[in-house]
């Protein structure tokens, strides 16, 4: 049983078709490219799955289980986390906060029980606590977990943001652009931490991504998206040299032929 | 920390009691006139309504304009309780359960704002709070039972400097294990960003429930309160204009801080009868302070900060 099944996933804004008819199994453990130009619809995809946008065609199956309809927090509290394209993070409150607030449903306690400030609560707290200590230091962060989430540099913001989403425990992580604005060598330990904490937290990840690298250097299997058409799925070795996807794409890397890359340059007409 | 912290927390409840000690007798004692004694109990009841609007404002980040809407709901309610319901002779011993069925019957109307408030927010939820705060004093007016515009009438005066404490004391002990508890983190997560808090598993509906009902109960009792101070209510104490008084002390104060509701309720308060022979240029410092506030420090004076003591303790369960 594929731990996400998604079929016939269709979505229109007003008259524009951001996904058309798309489809994806991802097994236990796997490491999913999605990638396509600006506006092909890779966001949009994360969107739906995660709740944010109401389904309106198509089925979204997560263990077994119909998650089609399912409120956003249900379905993050299920084991579906995801981090955002532009860092989504509460700005005004610590570090630490952040972090916690990713564990918002597995505390085990009520309201009641907080006013009361029962042993329960104390207990549920502690736990928490320390689950957030323990991942702070895991992605370097002990000694912002006091300071704003806003005075954190980018790169400290978007690792707040994978502890954020690590906290619940999901089976399921959902990267939306990690490398977004990284240089070389950030993108090099960046794909070093997604690979270790793939294994550390025995995950299974589906990752949008621009940076060639990234991808090639990560995914076992990749789908290209354009237009909200799926144009192209398979090893990323393969893709690469897919002449839909050259035609499509925008290969910025070396990776990339950078001749087609230069001819496939995307019109100015597109919109997302 | 646990060994830390013990001798902290004993010390807020030393000075606690010790307040309501000092609540109970100065009045009695003579040593404050009645009229220190009345602006005091202005100034609990304005704590009270200013916690209470904080934490829909400055913690979860909605706009609520019509806050009065629950205070005059919580005023009406328990005082129909002491006029007709209640024997004369229970009423001074009932006083604390009177004041927790005005909030509930505040809470209540607070159902009926959170409910909008699962599909809109921002400047639209605003205008659904004014438009509550409009229906409530519209049919309060015309209520001939309760006096339609005249106003209601009869309450024995039961609020005094102790109850008012009191009821100061546990606003803010309530509403501080609120904030410092996950169900407070996560209505601070619908203020920085609703869309990512669902995504990190927070169920927002629930919180703005719970927010919106925790929020009209304190008003409701602080409306209690005011009714049985005054002896007098009419609706139009629970106008915009009350409403607006509100606004000021929580942005005068400081959004998503309980000390800054408490003193920006001390200051307006205190400033308001200050400017009394301004007469009614009086009611012009109220908004225009609004408005300056809004330009030039938004987030008031102590916006998001808090002072040492009413900070999140470490919690220690098995030290």
């Amino acid at each position: 049983m594929p731990l996400l099944e998604i079929t016939g996933l269709t979505h229109n804004f007003g008259g524009l078709r951001a996904v058309s008819d798309f489809s994806l199994k991802v097994k236990e453990g796997e490491l999913v490219g999605l990638i396509g130009p600006n506006g092909a619809g890779k966001t949009t995809i994360f969107n739906l799955i995660s709740g944010v946008f109401k389904v309106s065609r198509g089925m979204i199956k997560y263990q077994g289980e119909d998650i089609t309809r399912w409120p956003s927090h249900r379905i993050s509290s299920g084991g579906i986390a995801r981090t955002f394209q532009n860092i989504r993070l509460f700005k005004e409150l610590s570090v630490l906060d952040n972090v916690r607030l990713g564990g918002y449903a597995q505390h085990g306690y009520n309201l009641l029980q907080a006013m009361a400030r029962t042993r329960n609560f104390k207990i549920e707290e502690e736990r928490q606590r320390q689950r957030a200590d323990s991942l702070l230091a895991r992605f370097n962060l002990s000694p912002y977990a006091d300071a704003p989430a806003r005075n954190l540099p980018y790169g400290e913001q978007r690792r707040v943001e994978m502890a954020r989403a690590l906290i619940s425990k999901p089976r399921l992580l959902l990267l939306d652009e990690p490398a977004a604005g990284m240089n070389q060598s950030e993108a090099q330990d960046l794909i070093r931490l997604i690979k270790e904490i793939k294994e550390d937290f025995s995950l299974t990840i589906i990752l949008i991504e621009h940076q060639m690298r990234v991808v090639v250097n990560l995914c076992q299997w990749v789908k290209v998206l354009d237009f909200g058409e799926t144009i192209a799925s398979g090893p990323p070795q393969d893709i690469q040299h897919h002449p839909a996807v050259l035609a499509a794409y925008l290969g910025k890397d070396g990776a990339l032929a950078e001749v087609e890359a230069e001819k496939a340059t995307p019109g100015p007409g597109k919109v997302a | 920390m646990a060994t830390l912290n013990k001798p902290k927390t004993s010390l807020i409840s030393l000075a606690s009691v010790l307040l309501l000690v000092l609540a109970l007798v100065l009045p009695a004692s003579g040593v404050l006139n009645p009229y220190v004694v009345q602006i005091l109990m202005y100034v609990g009841i304005n704590m009270i309504l200013t916690l209470s609007l904080n934490l829909v404002n400055g913690y979860m980040g909605e706009f609520s304009v019509g806050h009065a809407g629950f205070m005059g709901i919580g005023a009406y309610a328990a005082s129909i309780l002491t006029v007709w319901v209640l024997p004369r002779a229970w009423t001074p011993w009932a006083f604390p359960l009177v004041l927790v069925v005005g909030g509930l019957a505040a809470a209540v109307a607070g159902l009926i704002v959170a409910f909008p408030s699962f599909r809109t927010r921002g400047d639209y939820l605003a205008i659904v709070t004014l438009a509550f705060n409009m229906i409530v004093k519209s049919v309060l007016e015309n209520l001939e039972v309760v006096g339609g515009p005249r106003g209601f009438l009869g309450m024995p005066r039961l609020t005094n400097l102790f109850w008012v404490t009191a009821w100061v004391l546990i606003t803010v002990l309530i509403l501080r294990r609120l904030v410092y508890s996950n169900f407070g983190r996560g209505i601070t997560a619908i203020r920085e960003d609703e869309v990512a808090a669902n995504l990190t598993g927070v169920d927002t509906r629930r919180l703005k429930l719970y927010a919106f009902l925790i929020s009209a109960f304190f008003a409701g009792v602080a409306g209690g309160l005011f009714a049985h101070l005054l002896q007098f209510i009419n609706p139009r104490s629970f106008s915009i204009i009350k409403s607006t008084d509100m606004l000021v002390m929580v942005y005068l104060g400081g959004v998503g801080s309980l000390a800054g509701s408490l003193l920006g309720a001390t200051i307006f308060t205190v400033l308001m009868e200050v400017l009394r022979p301004l007469g009614l240029w009086r009611w012009v410092v109220g908004p225009l302070l609004l408005v300056l506030l809004m330009i030039f420090r938004p987030k008031g004076i102590m916006g998001f900060k808090e002072w040492k003591w009413l900070r999140e303790e470490k919690v220690a369960s098995s030290q």
